[in-house]
């Protein structure tokens, strides 16, 4: 039943579904996108809605990710506002044009639902998929609920278009993607003041023509990346004043904690444990002054990853180290990977981790694996 | 916090019965999720659903280890001993099944006992076909009989709402369900008044 226009416009959605609206808030102009679980109903819900005409964008359907992203590209290019969603092996597929849209400094913005690399096959919650994608000069927003992913696409697209440079918002497999929460699908007229239309300076166009990625001497090439950098640099700046903006327009703020390390602390603390909470939304550009100056508070970190980089450790442990190295009174860190291919993580082993990590006697492990059942002792 | 199995067979609305109690728990101010269980959904094939209702705002995701409650939306699983092995203690099973409830909650120690023949009284008002009835609207009469925690009247209109089509009969089946529901022990108040 429709609710009079004055009641709190709030629906009961999927993670899934939050990125579809996030996407109409947002006024796409391009969809391209080829389904894979689990972030086939992103797309199907964004194709009824281009159908049905409540949101006036070209949807591209196409034979595979790569080309997926290669019409988000030159869509960008032409000066359209692009938005495509994938997963796991489908992300890998785009992987050499992830390169050429952050490197033509295109402002696409992409749902990514977190999912297991194969083999052996697995459609479950991993973020090895994203992370693996580190270096490709993409923005990466890591989302803790369904509010916070739809909120992220409006606010991805405003920091993308400043700074020119493409963005990510990142999702757990079904703990986000599938599972049906409140979500506050704001007004219209509140996101169009925060995100005004896709004005870029240079684009494709037959009667101004330019050429744009073409060969580049080592000197301009080595210069450009510097550019890249300095905007991924300035991005931080730009999502600080996106959130404040955000929060002033639509009464939500980023600051939020949400997740089973939240009600872990909780228990914690009532425990007599001096616990805290640490989450780390913004992935590219990393904090790394915002960590600096909360990281001194605490005496030991404990680090989560839902991922790993084989033969280094969990991928976040090794970003919070390299970004805290040389800093006076820096904690301890002590990385745990666990769940890796959806296997649980529970407030109980979030308990456990954070116990462990203010007891051991140090923490050099570069890596403590949680949740191992019978751990197997040959690795061939 | 409410946590809440729902167990079914594809095709029966498991899903959609799980989404409906959150819609409905949202409609009076409760913080909520609703969720499969983390796989692939085939028609025909067992499937399990989940749901968090509380007062509070919920930090704890991923699958429900220890639910409250149990609704079974297949009347098969009545015969599986290991139903309600993860169920807390005194929570209440809420079946699809023709059988009164005391010719068969002493296979649940421990547990309250609800009976309601949903694939009939989904026939009865045309909801899907003889052979694969669509039973949800029906558990959701009877559930929510057993386990006050929304009036039933924000019941009805999250049927209504969520319903995939026929509205008025989702909506009749609940109500009727919700009065000829046999229960085995006496539906207590779920939150405590503030």
């Amino acid at each position: 039943m429709a609710g009079p226009a004055t009641a709190p416009q709030t629906e009961v959605m999927m993670g899934n579904h939050a990125l579809s609206h996030g996407a109409l808030r947002s006024r796409v102009q391009v969809i391209a996108a080829y389904p894979i679980t689990p972030q086939t109903q992103v797309v199907e819900l964004l194709s009824e809605m281009c159908a049905s005409g409540r949101l006036a964008a070209e949807y591209i359907k196409v034979e595979s990710e790569h080309s997926a992203m290669a019409a988000c590209i030159g869509a960008a290019a032409a000066g359209a506002r692009s938005f495509t969603a994938t997963s796991s092996q489908g992300l890998a597929l785009m992987h050499e044009l992830l390169h050429w849209a952050a490197g033509s400094r295109l402002p696409v913005v992409m749902g990514n639902i977190n999912r297991a690399m194969g083999p052996p096959w697995n459609i479950w919650d991993d973020q090895t998929d994203s992370l693996a994608q580190r270096d490709t000069g993409w923005m990466q927003i890591y989302c803790a609920d369904n509010q916070e992913v739809l909120d992220s696409v409006p606010i991805a697209f405003r920091v993308a278009e400043r700074v020119m440079l493409p963005c990510m918002i990142v999702l757990d497999a079904f703990i986000l993607s599938h599972t049906a929460e409140i979500v506050d699908v704001r007004s219209q007229a509140a996101v169009d003041a925060f995100l005004p239309p896709y004005a870029p300076r240079w684009r494709l166009d037959v009667a101004d023509p330019r050429t744009f990625g073409a060969l580049t001497e080592p000197e301009p090439y080595y210069r450009l990346r510097f550019m890249l950098e300095g905007a991924m640099q300035e991005a931080l700046t730009h999502f600080d004043e996106a959130h404040a903006d955000f929060a002033a327009a639509c009464g939500r703020r980023y600051d939020a904690l949400a997740g089973n390390a939240r009600a872990a602390v909780d228990r914690l603390r009532e425990e007599g444990l001096a616990a805290g909470l640490l989450r780390i939304r913004l992935f590219r550009p990393f904090p790394v002054a915002r960590l600096r100056a909360l990281a001194t508070r605490a005496r030991r970190l404990c680090v989560l990853d839902r991922n790993i980089s084989f033969g280094a450790g969990g991928i976040f442990a090794q970003e919070i180290r390299s970004a805290l190295y040389g800093l006076p009174g820096a904690p301890e860190i002590r990385g745990h990977v666990a769940g890796l291919g959806g296997a649980e993580v529970t407030t109980d082993m979030f308990c456990d981790m954070a116990r462990e990590t203010a007891r051991a006697s140090s923490c050099a492990d570069l890596v403590v694996w949680k949740g191992l059942r019978d751990a197997p002792q040959h690795s061939a | 916090m409410l946590e809440i199995r729902l167990n079914g067979r594809g095709g029966q609305g498991t899903m959609v019965a799980a989404k409906i109690l959150a819609v409905a728990a949202a409609r009076e101010g409760l913080h909520v999720q609703a969720f499969p269980e983390f796989g692939v959904e085939r028609r025909g094939a067992s499937v399990c659903a989940y749901v968090r209702i509380a007062r509070q705002p919920i930090y704890e995701r991923g699958r429900i280890l220890r639910p409250g409650h149990l609704m079974v939306l297949d009347p098969v699983l009545l015969d599986r001993p290991d139903l309600a092995q993860n169920v807390g203690a005194g929570g209440w099973i809420v079946m699809n099944t023709r059988l009164a409830p005391e010719a068969w909650r002493a296979r649940f120690d421990g547990f309250k006992a609800a009976a309601i023949d949903a694939n009939a009284l989904a026939i009865e008002h045309r909801l899907g076909s003889r052979f694969a009835p669509f039973v949800n609207s029906v558990m959701l009469g009877a559930f929510v009989r057993a386990v006050p925690f929304v009036a039933c009247d924000t019941l009805c209109a999250a049927i209504r709402e969520n319903s995939p089509a026929k509205p008025d009969a989702n909506v009749a089946a609940a109500l009727q369900a919700y009065r000829d529901v046999r229960l085995a022990a006496a539906a207590e108040a779920v939150w405590a008044t503030r």
